[in-house]
Order: C-alpha cells, then sequence, then structure tokens
C-alpha cells in the first residue's frame, strides 16, 4: 500500500532490495562503510610500514658506512649538485601539497579541481624524474658510478673549479671508499625513483579515470590511499636530501 | 551481542564520528612550513657546528616528516586503529635501526 512498508518489507527480507541500504561501492561482508575505509586505510598503512622497514635497511647501511668512512663521504657528498638538490625537495613538497588538494576535491565532490591537481602532481613528478635524470647523468660524467668505469682520482688529486676551493685531498684508500657511498646514493634515489615512476604510472590511470567522472560518488578509497603512498615517497626524500646532500658543506 | 554493539554506539560518539574533511588552509600552512624547513636545513649545513650538523638536519627531517604524517597523511584526524598502527610501526622501525646501529658503532674499532 505505501512504499515506505514495500522498502521495509524488501530490506528485511534478505539481501535483494538491501542494496537501498548501502552504497553500490559498499563490499558486502562489511557491516558499514565506515569499517570498509577503516579497514582499506589499515591496510594501506600496513603496507607503507613494510615499505619503511625496506627503506630503513638502506638507511642504516648508510648510517654506518657514513660513521665509518666519514671524511669518504663528506668529500663525495660535496660533488652531488646542492642547487638541483633542493629544487628537486621544493618540487616534491610541492606535488605532495598538490596531491593532498586533490584529495580534498575528490571528499567534497569537485571533479574539475580533482583532474587539475592530479595533472599538477603528475607534472611535478616528472619534473623530479627529470632533474633526477640530469643528476645522474653527471655523476656518469664524472666517473662517479659504481663499476669498472668508476674512478675516484678526483678525490686524490681535487681540482679548484668555477671559484671553488679545491676539496681537501683524500689518502688513496679513503677515496676508494668514496664509491661506497656513491653506491648507497644509486641504490637509495634509485630505489626512491623507482617508487615515483610507480607512482606517476597509478597516478596516470586515476587521472584518466578522473576525466570521466570518477570519485565523484563518495567512493574515493583510491585517491586517498594513493595520498598516503604518494606522501610516503615524499618522506623518503625528506630524510634522503639531508643525508646525501648536506653533510657539512661548510668545510 | 546487537544489544552490546548498539550500547556501544552511544557511548562513544567521537569514536563514530563521521569522515573528517581537511581544508586546504591547513595543507597551505603545513605546505609553507615543508618549504621553510627545506631552506632552513640547507642553510643550517654550512654552518660548522661539529656533530650538531648531523643532529640539526635529522631534527628538521623529523619535523618535516611528522608534519607529513600528521597532516597530510590525515594521522592526527584519523583513528586509534591507525594511530596505534602508526606508531607501533615508528617504534618496530626505531628497535631494528637503533639496534643494529648500536651494534655497528661499538665494536671493531679501527678495524674498518
Amino acid at each position: 500500500m505505501s512504499d515506505s512498508q514495500a522498502v521495509a518489507t524488501t530490506v528485511d527480507a534478505g539481501h535483494a532490495g538491501g542494496h537501498a541500504a548501502h552504497p553500490p561501492y559498499q563490499r558486502h561482508h562489511f557491516v558499514s562503510m565506515e569499517q570498509q575505509n577503516e579497514t582499506t586505510n589499515f591496510g594501506m598503512w600496513l603496507f607503507l610500514l613494510t615499505e619503511i622497514m625496506f627503506f630503513g635497511g638502506m638507511f642504516t647501511a648508510y648510517l654506518i658506512y657514513r660513521n665509518w668512512y666519514y671524511p669518504a663521504f663528506v668529500a663525495a657528498s660535496h660533488t652531488l649538485n646542492i642547487i638541483e638538490g633542493t629544487a628537486n625537495t621544493g618540487v616534491l613538497i610541492t606535488s605532495s601539497f598538490t596531491m593532498a588538494l586533490g584529495v580534498w576535491c575528490a571528499e567534497t565532490k569537485r571533479r574539475k579541481g580533482l583532474v587539475w591537481s592530479l595533472i599538477a602532481t603528475f607534472i611535478l613528478g616528472l619534473v623530479f624524474l627529470g632533474i633526477k635524470a640530469d643528476e645522474y647523468h653527471e655523476k656518469w660524467v664524472l666517473h662517479h658510478v659504481p663499476g669498472t668505469y668508476f674512478s675516484a682520482q678526483a678525490f686524490v688529486h681535487p681540482t679548484a673549479e668555477d671559484g671553488k676551493p679545491a676539496e681537501k685531498p683524500l689518502a688513496p684508500d679513503m677515496a676508494a671508499h668514496t664509491e661506497v657511498y656513491f653506491s648507497l646514493y644509486f641504490a637509495m634515489t634509485g630505489m626512491h625513483a623507482l617508487h615515483m615512476i610507480i607512482g606517476i604510472g597509478i597516478l596516470s590511470f586515476m587521472l584518466f579515470r578522473a576525466t570521466r567522472g570518477a570519485y565523484m560518488d563518495g567512493n574515493i578509497a583510491f585517491v586517498e590511499n594513493f595520498g598516503l603512498y604518494w606522501h610516503f615517497v615524499d618522506i623518503i626524500w625528506i630524510f634522503l636530501f639531508p643525508l646525501l646532500y648536506l653533510i657539512s658543506r661548510y668545510s | 551481542m546487537a544489544d552490546l554493539q548498539t550500547e556501544h554506539h552511544g557511548h562513544e560518539p567521537e569514536q563514530h564520528s563521521e569522515h573528517k574533511v581537511v581544508s586546504p588552509k591547513v595543507y597551505g600552512v603545513i605546505f609553507l612550513i615543508l618549504l621553510v624547513g627545506t631552506a632552513l636545513t640547507v642553510w643550517a649545513s654550512y654552518w660548522d657546528v661539529g656533530p650538531w650538523n648531523a643532529a640539526i638536519a635529522l631534527g628538521i627531517a623529523c619535523t618535516k616528516a611528522t608534519l607529513v604524517v600528521l597532516f597530510f597523511m590525515h594521522v592526527k584526524y584519523s583513528s586509534k586503529l591507525t594511530k596505534l598502527t602508526v606508531g607501533a610501526g615508528l617504534f618496530t622501525f626505531l628497535i631494528l635501526v637503533g639496534m643494529s646501529l648500536a651494534d655497528y658503532f661499538t665494536r671493531a674499532w679501527g678495524q674498518w
């Protein structure tokens, strides 16, 4: 007779009409959307913790070798391009900011805002990788890539350049340890760059979906959890930058 | 069981609060602090304060990372489950790194 009665009966009767009671993107094994969001968020954080442990191993190796071969680490660190390193830090922090804005746009159902935030994040990610590639190229030119092509000669016989005074020369055995620094440099920044590349890949998929109107129905767990990943990659760089680039720059 | 749950509902309203939307203003302020922190850490690396250089650099990095975790990653506004997860992860991380370093730094002096 009345509609309200009909709805009530179908809901009670079983799941056939139950979809009226919850959003279509709620999985059936969750009691509520709150529980579903909580679960995906928890899962994402567990994944990020394994990532933190993974990078933690490399940070530990770095700290041990830095403690052992400190003069080599100082000299090798000074060959890094501080302008490009600082610029890249700014680029990555800005991309984290635009990603955070993207999450806000998804939460408040602003389609254009979300698309533009993701485009900005995408471009900034590419800029970061571009600057990183230029730095890697410089390492190659200077024979600072570990392997058969590596040369520590510049650390034994440093030369003054571009008005900068020459670095203090290192004994040949200590100079050889700069290769350890560059191995860690490439391992850590390389792993970080790999995470950036994977992130940009997922980001472009999300951007494609956002241009087609996705994430406007309140189903934004994907955007939120990608945001967590992107900020995590930012945090890794926040530690890499001072550890690799800024070892006692005054000397 | 069902009764227990409904009862619980009434007693802890803050536990069942709606998903908190963090405003762009908050993001903007954190963004600016992060940029200032970056400038500060570069600047600080040019002072000669001996062993304090590393401490200052790591201190600024930890502050920046904490801000990112709390605000950009919403942990400040998250449930107790998320907070406990992040806290437990950080604790385990510090144990692993701290004890490994304590071991390496206190043996085989002069052997490397």
